[in-house]
């Protein structure tokens, strides 16, 4: 209770306090990705992250100012059938919260939706380096409860009305809900094994990267990450499930 | 190599990454396709197991059109104790889908918007990388086509061949293609579809309410349950499957797994045929068979005398203890000559 009441405080001193989102800094590092990159880690650099999935509020309030991207508007190309279908109307979000994350837009709304705050959608590994983040500790990837408590997500059915966000305690960056809550887009969604240089390799290329990926999989055992990265696999940009909602990221700030 | 062809290629360069039953990208649903517009178009009739769609008569190929969705729902298990499967169709097994050697399958794989987790069909009976995963990976609330030609007959095995694999066949995400020889098939008085599963929860049988599926002891290889169609009470009760003395009963079975070889015995018959490991070849007289994970065999037997036939894995603390029972009850004559139901030697009077 006295939780789920702090939680609460938190998405109002949040959603509240001004229209301008919160970043948190990451402090970047050596990453041990599920995806066999060319090797097992990479290096992220720092950045920030919002501390919140963006809300059904301030992509309404995105909207209205970009009426392109209204879903009586917006062209099938850069969004499909569901996008905001769960809206009552095209500025209304009802039934959902306001306080809950927005979820059924493409990832070229939310791509867009980032741009106009002066941000990006993150890359996977700025994602997945910030996901891999407890209460406590920067990598809690190897904690069997930790996993299984993700896991726990994955199993329960979609709810219909997606709760506020928040109701689970921040990571130690400050950042919320990167589990637990609903599926984020990322940028590299489409691409995130391919240099895409390498079309011209041609078949020899795509099936060296299959053959030895399958076997070297950076982080077999994390399957909750994996099934991130299947979701992702699965999508096209124009796109849309019922939970399936975006963060952005910025560059680390300069001072 | 073509423009587009490249361009497909590179977009799906990250499928093969999630596991290697999505490996290889390259099932070609295209040099089927001219041949196949000229072909007469049905779809395919799909039943909730243990039924089974009708036999073929058509003496000719044509284009077999079959609809699935892929379904995630919470249902008992085990009277008292539920479980979320994930389905093809809103059953475990998905429904069988039977066909004719030489059609031309058009899957259409719907993904439900009410799902959580994106998923995929690999069928056993497609002659090509992946089986139709690679083109089928599809989010909720989206939906994909693929093409084969079912070249091979027999009973297959399809599944979920989305990342982490062994999770999405352990809440339920297998089936069969039946793939009808040519010829066809001997005409039958019963068919019946029976699948058996492997099913891995934090409690033990029967331990009551939500239970979630336990990742460790799936990779343990130490389920709670194993079950026939999916939960304990599938074909027992009024579920139970009928058949009358003197019928020709045809049993399609087969194993989802993910981990476990079925020793599939009815106790009180003998197989007069199984067609083992779901081929073209028979062996007769048989009482138990081995049935691996992605896996079939088809059973045809006549049950003599009227009672209750029981369906086991013959590993039999499975039957007794983790739910790997079924119930055939046979109705019709007596016939004491085979098989006398007064214990003469017992009696007392
Ligand atoms: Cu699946």
């Amino acid at each position: 209770m006295k939780a789920l009441a702090a939680s609460l405080l938190v998405v109002s001193v949040i959603s509240m306090t001004s229209h301008a989102a919160e970043y948190r800094p990451i402090t970047g590092g050596t990453l041990r990705t599920a995806l066999p990159l060319d090797g097992d880690t990479v290096e992220v650099a720092a950045y920030q992250l919002r501390a919140l999935p963006v809300s059904q509020q301030e992509f309404k309030r995105f909207v209205l100012a970009h009426p392109q991207w209204r879903r009586d508007h917006v062209t099938p190309l850069f969004a499909g059938q569901g996008y905001l279908s769960s809206w009552k109307t095209p500025q209304d979000f009802a039934p959902n919260l306001a306080a809950a994350p927005v979820t059924q837009v493409s990832w070229y709304a939310a791509a867009a939706f980032c741009e106009s705050e002066g941000a990006a959608l993150p890359t996977w590994v700025q994602w997945e380096f910030a996901a891999a983040a407890d209460e406590t500790r920067q990598d809690a990837r190897k904690d069997p409860l930790w996993r299984a408590k993700i896991l726990g997500w994955y199993e329960t059915l979609s709810l219909d009305v997606l709760p506020a966000m928040a109701l689970h305690p921040a990571n130690v960056f400050g950042v919320y809900d990167l589990h637990q809550s609903i599926w984020e887009w990322v940028d590299d969604f489409n691409g995130l094994f391919v240099n895409v240089d390498s079309r011209a390799q041609g078949e020899q290329k795509v099936l060296e990267t299959c053959g030895a990926a399958a076997l070297s999989l950076g982080d077999k055992e994390n399957y909750a990450v994996l099934m991130r990265i299947a979701l992702l696999t699965a999508l096209k940009g124009q796109d849309t499930v019922n939970t399936l909602g975006f963060r952005c990221a910025k560059p680390a700030s300069k001072k | 190599m073509s423009i587009a062809c490249c361009t497909w290629v590179v977009k799906k360069v990250a499928l093969p990454i999630l596991a290697l039953a999505v490996c290889a990208a390259f099932a070609p649903s295209v040099f089927a396709n001219e041949a196949a517009d000229a072909l007469p178009v049905e779809t395919a009739v799909l039943l909730a197991p243990p039924n089974v769609p009708a036999p073929i008569t058509r003496k000719t190929p044509a284009k077999v059109i079959v609809n699935l969705t892929t379904e995630e729902m919470v249902r008992e298990i085990t009277p008292g104790t539920k479980y979320t499967f994930w389905t093809f169709g809103g059953t475990v097994p998905g429904q069988l889908i039977r066909v004719r050697q030489g059609d031309t399958v058009e899957l259409n794989l719907k993904n439900l918007p009410s799902s959580k987790l994106p998923h995929n069909i690999d069928l056993h009976a497609v002659s090509g990388p992946g089986g139709g995963a690679p083109q089928t990976l599809i989010a909720p609330g989206n939906q994909a086509k693929f093409t084969f030609k079912a070249l091979n007959p027999g009973l297959y095995v399809y599944h979920c061949a989305t990342a982490p694999v062994a999770m999405h066949i352990a809440n339920g995400m297998y089936g069969m293609i039946l793939v009808e020889p040519e010829e066809g098939m001997s005409p039958v008085d019963k068919e019946y579809y029976v699948m058996q599963g492997d099913f891995y929860t934090p409690g033990a049988f029967g331990a009551g309410g939500l239970q979630p599926f336990d990742m460790k002891r799936s990779i343990d290889e130490n389920p709670s349950y194993v079950l026939f169609n999916g939960a304990s009470n599938s074909l027992t009760g009024k579920n139970a499957l009928t058949a009358n003395v003197g019928d020709k009963v045809r049993m399609y079975f087969g194993s989802g797994g993910p981990n476990l070889m079925s020793s599939f015995h009815i106790i009180g018959a003998v197989f007069d045929r199984v067609y083992f490991e779901g081929g073209m070849k028979f062996q007769e007289q048989v009482q138990t068979t081995v049935v691996p994970p992605g896996g079939s065999a088809v059973v045809e037997f006549v049950p003599k005398v009227p009672g209750n036939l029981t369906l086991v894995d013959h590993a039999l603390s499975r039957a007794f203890h983790k739910g790997a029972i079924g119930i055939m009850s046979v109705s019709g004559e007596e016939h004491p000559e085979i098989y006398s139901k007064n214990a003469n030697t017992k009696s007392s009077e």
